[in-house]
């Protein structure tokens, strides 16, 4: 299940590096990366329209959803149906703090992060002695138990109605929609050079070592509960922020808008997109956000009922997830990475670059154990 | 190497800069455009006029609330064959949201920044529609007709809302004050989904049952609705409940009925209009009995424990085949819905959608041929309690309410009224129990009406 992320080819990243004159340095490369980032997509929410930049904002939420359950599940060997629930955690927290305080917006998304991260312990403690399909149904429970409670104490929760939620007004004459995505691209990239650079730390290696063999991890004195706790917290706060942006984005934080399947959604996704790779969750949350949409455009064109065209959503979504996994078993991005190297490899002066170790299909590097 | 390492840094610096300055030309370049609300009517040409809903077409919530929206266009199909509306035709486009308020809230985005419609016509559900309230109110959008009874579509912080059905509220206090008054003394037990719409009407109930009566108030989750509701009706029943009140979904009622028919108690139901419409709750119980174990026959057999159920009407019974607007109703699904009517037939449902069509053309009709959302709304308003439409009641829209009907009749499902025939079979009919009863959501009292009840226009009831 657990396949080798971005770092398992620390090798091959080196020298890919070197060629094209990148620091080796991991916060300053993911910096320069995030600020890249940051000049694309302002061009691009500049040039979108308001509905599109209310697309690539809801992308970047995605995104850190995503990139929290990758942590969890590709860099940990976790596997979490939990994650929306944390999702609604952080969406509640961020409302209920927006409906009775004053605080600074900034301060709110910080407390659903929180909230959702203490979530993650209580629900992390107990996950340690749990795997497999055990593990992914005491998250499943959690995902079911939360909906309840906030229709029970409905003057707390709003009920069926919800919380509003207000986006600080934009600065200036930019478009709230703009000003939206803005806020959520910075929080996406703000996570992933947080994530990249705990992924190329210690803990990072940690939890590799726990997901690939706890006996072994805990003989080089790793303490493997409390790893696995961590990466439980980390992939909960993920997914409070995300949360706390669906709230922003949907202008209301109620139950209806974390159903199971959005937990479900996301494991897909996930995998779709590259387990354990950070860039792979864009891709992810690109399918997550567009997917439907196309469908409904394609049973359109074939001018399916309405009624069909929402099961088509499903039914392509598990048709591109049996052909990815059968085409690039390490989903979309590890399919473009094998994609490149064999471009790179192909064009370069022969001897002028140590071949990488792992020139295998789906960029398996063979030292990693597959199980 | 060293050397290599400072050069690479060097062109970073400089990559740096340029996209700096990139982005800086970029901010004077592309300086912000104007607001979204530009022209005077999006949505709107000479020939034309656009508007969008969301709605469940799949999901849970699906079955019997995929019919609204179709039986709407079977409306907006005979205006436009009829020359539309000041020479525009309505072009509806209805969206499925699967009842998710996240879907509700990107999909109504989609309809509004990037189709550019006019207005939102008959969205369905207080979750999904709440969530876009303060979007749609804030770029000036109409949010007309919601398919939901919740109090909070006539707030004067939103005064693009406009609900449409009764309020719960109001349901609740027409047949609590039938209880009061035809089962006094008895003991009252509730039923009530544990959300706003269960809540919103037993509040009603309780503004009419004396407190005293209330000898259980039993709830179930809508999300995790699965079986029957046994420990709900064994409660209802241990406390002598005689009269029991539902405000549930026709499933909920099918499964609160079936475990209540097995121990042997049989009280009197009143049920909620959302979940007691025969030709939907009706073959519900029978699958249920199925899905049981139950034979065929056992099956057919359940349908009839809607016998004596009282529920109420805002407009009159799809079994009234004499009355004329139930034969306008049937008339326009047949020839601009054959194939809707072929599914459903004329059913709560369908019946539900035409009479919300028919309001909106009205309202397109009095905002006149300058056609803008400002028009739209000030012509609801001004003009709301005089559109032609099924109901018993006018619609009570003003500038400050924006309610749609307030007045009910009391029905009681009976072998002995003529039933509702739908492809799915012959389902028990009602006959009304009670006058045609108004109220408000607020103190007022339950009061009979007097005003008369509209018939439909000539042009309608003799047209194919």
């Amino acid at each position: 299940m657990t396949q080798p992320g971005p770092a398992d080819h620390a090798l091959d990243n080196i020298s890919w590096l070197w060629r094209l004159r990148l620091p080796t340095q991991p916060l300053l490369r993911h910096l320069i990366f995030a600020l890249c980032g940051v000049g694309i997509l302002y061009l691009l929410t500049s040039l979108l329209s308001p509905y599109n930049d209310y697309e690539v904002g809801e992308i970047a939420l995605y995104v850190i959803a995503l990139a929290g359950l990758s942590l969890l599940t590709g860099m940990n060997g976790q596997i979490s149906l939990g994650n929306g629930a944390f999702m609604a955690v952080g969406a509640y927290t961020m409302a209920l703090l927006m409906t009775h305080t004053q605080l600074n917006f900034i301060v709110e998304l910080l407390a659903a992060i929180g909230a959702a991260a203490v979530m993650g312990l209580l629900i992390g403690i107990p996950a340690t002695r749990l795997k497999g399909p055990y593990l992914a149904g005491m998250t499943l429970l959690f995902a079911l138990a939360l909906p309840p409670i906030a229709d029970k104490w409905s003057t707390t929760f709003g009920g069926d109605q919800g919380l509003t939620t207000t986006v600080p007004n934009a600065p200036g004459n930019i478009n709230p929609e703009e000003w939206l995505a803005w806020i959520q691209i910075i929080g996406a990239l703000i996570t992933l050079v947080l994530l990249a650079n705990l992924i190329q730390s210690r803990f990072g290696r940690s939890f590799r070592a726990v997901r690939d063999d706890e006996i072994a991890a805990s003989l080089t004195g790793i303490h493997v509960a409390r790893t696995k706790v961590l990466a439980f917290v980390i992939s909960a706060g993920c997914a409070g922020l995300a949360g706390g942006f669906l709230g922003l984005s949907t202008g209301v934080v109620n139950t209806g808008e974390f159903p199971l399947t959005l937990s479900i959604q996301l494991l897909a996704a996930m995998v779709l997109g590259g387990t354990g790779s950070l860039m792979g969750m864009l891709w992810g949350a690109v399918l997550l956000v567009y997917l439907p949409q196309w469908s409904t455009s394609l049973s359109g064109y074939f001018n399916l009922g309405s009624g069909a065209s929402a099961y088509l959503a499903t039914i392509i979504f598990g048709a591109v997830l049996i052909v990815v996994m059968i085409a690039a078993p390490t989903g979309i991005q590890g399919g473009l990475r094998w994609t490149w190297r064999h471009i790179s490899g192909s064009m370069s002066r022969p001897g002028a670059v140590i071949p990488p170790v792992s020139e295998l299909p789906g960029g398996q590097s063979p030292h990693v154990p597959m199980r | 190497m060293r050397h290599s390492n400072h050069t690479a840094i060097g062109r970073w610096t400089r990559v740096l800069v340029a996209s700096a300055m990139g982005v800086t030309l970029a901010t004077v370049v592309l300086s912000p455009s104007a607001g979204a609300s530009g022209s005077s009517a999006p949505g709107v040409t000479s020939t034309g006029i656009s508007i969008g809903a969301t709605v469940p077409l799949t999901g849970p919530a699906a079955p019997g609330y995929d019919e609204i929206a179709p039986a709407m266009n079977a409306v907006f199909g005979w205006v436009d064959a009829h020359g539309g509306v000041d020479g525009r035709k309505i072009s509806y486009n209805y969206l499925d949201d699967g009842y998710n308020p996240a879907n509700t809230a990107t999909l109504t985005r989609k309809l509004v920044l990037q189709d550019n419609v006019f207005a939102t016509v008959g969205s369905l559900g207080t979750p999904t529609q709440a969530a876009v309230q303060g979007f749609l109110n804030s770029q000036k959008v109409p949010q007309l007709f919601v398919e939901s009874g919740c109090n909070c579509w006539s707030n004067p912080k939103f005064p693009e809302s406009f609900g449409w059905q009764p309020p719960y509220t109001v349901e609740g206090k027409v047949l609590g004050a039938y209880i009061k008054a035809h089962f006094a003394g008895e003991k009252v037990g509730y039923l009530s989904q544990g959300d706003e719409f269960g809540q919103d009407f037993i509040k009603g109930m309780d503004m009419e049952i004396p407190s005293a009566s209330v000898v259980s108030r039993q709830t179930y989750d809508a999300s995790t609705l699965a079986g029957p509701l046994s420990n709900q009706v064994a409660a209802l029943k241990a406390a002598g409940a005689q009269v029991v009140a539902m405000a549930t979904i026709p499933a909920a009622t099918a499964l609160a009925m079936l475990p209540a028919a097995a121990i042997g108690y049989q009280p009197q139901y009143v049920i909620s209009n959302v979940g007691a419409d025969a030709p939907t709750v009706g073959p519900l119980l029978s699958s249920f009995t199925q899905k049981g174990g139950g034979t065929a026959a056992q099956a057919k057999a359940t349908a009839g424990l809607l016998n004596g159920v009282i529920t109420d009407s805002y407009f009159a019974p799809e079994s009234d085949v004499t009355n004329p607007w139930v034969k306008v109703e049937t008339k326009l699904l047949t020839d601009y819905a054959p194939s809707l009517y072929a599914k459903s037939g004329l059913d709560g449902n369908t019946q539900y959608g035409i009479a919300l069509g028919l309001t909106f053309v009205q309202a397109l009709q009095a905002a006149g041929k300058n056609l803008t959302r400002a028009a739209l709304i000030s012509a609801i308003e001004g003009s709301g309690k005089k559109f032609v439409t099924p109901g018993f009641v006018p619609l009570s829209y003003s500038s400050s309410v924006h309610y749609g009907f307030q007045g009910l009749e009391v029905v009681k499902l009976s072998t002995t009224a003529p039933p509702a025939v739908t492809p799915s079979g012959s389902w028990i009919g009602g006959i009304a129990v009670s006058p045609v009863e108004t109220t408000n959501v607020g103190s007022g009292p339950v009061v009979k009406y007097t005003g008369r009840t509209s018939t439909p226009p000539a042009k309608l009831a003799s047209t194919s």
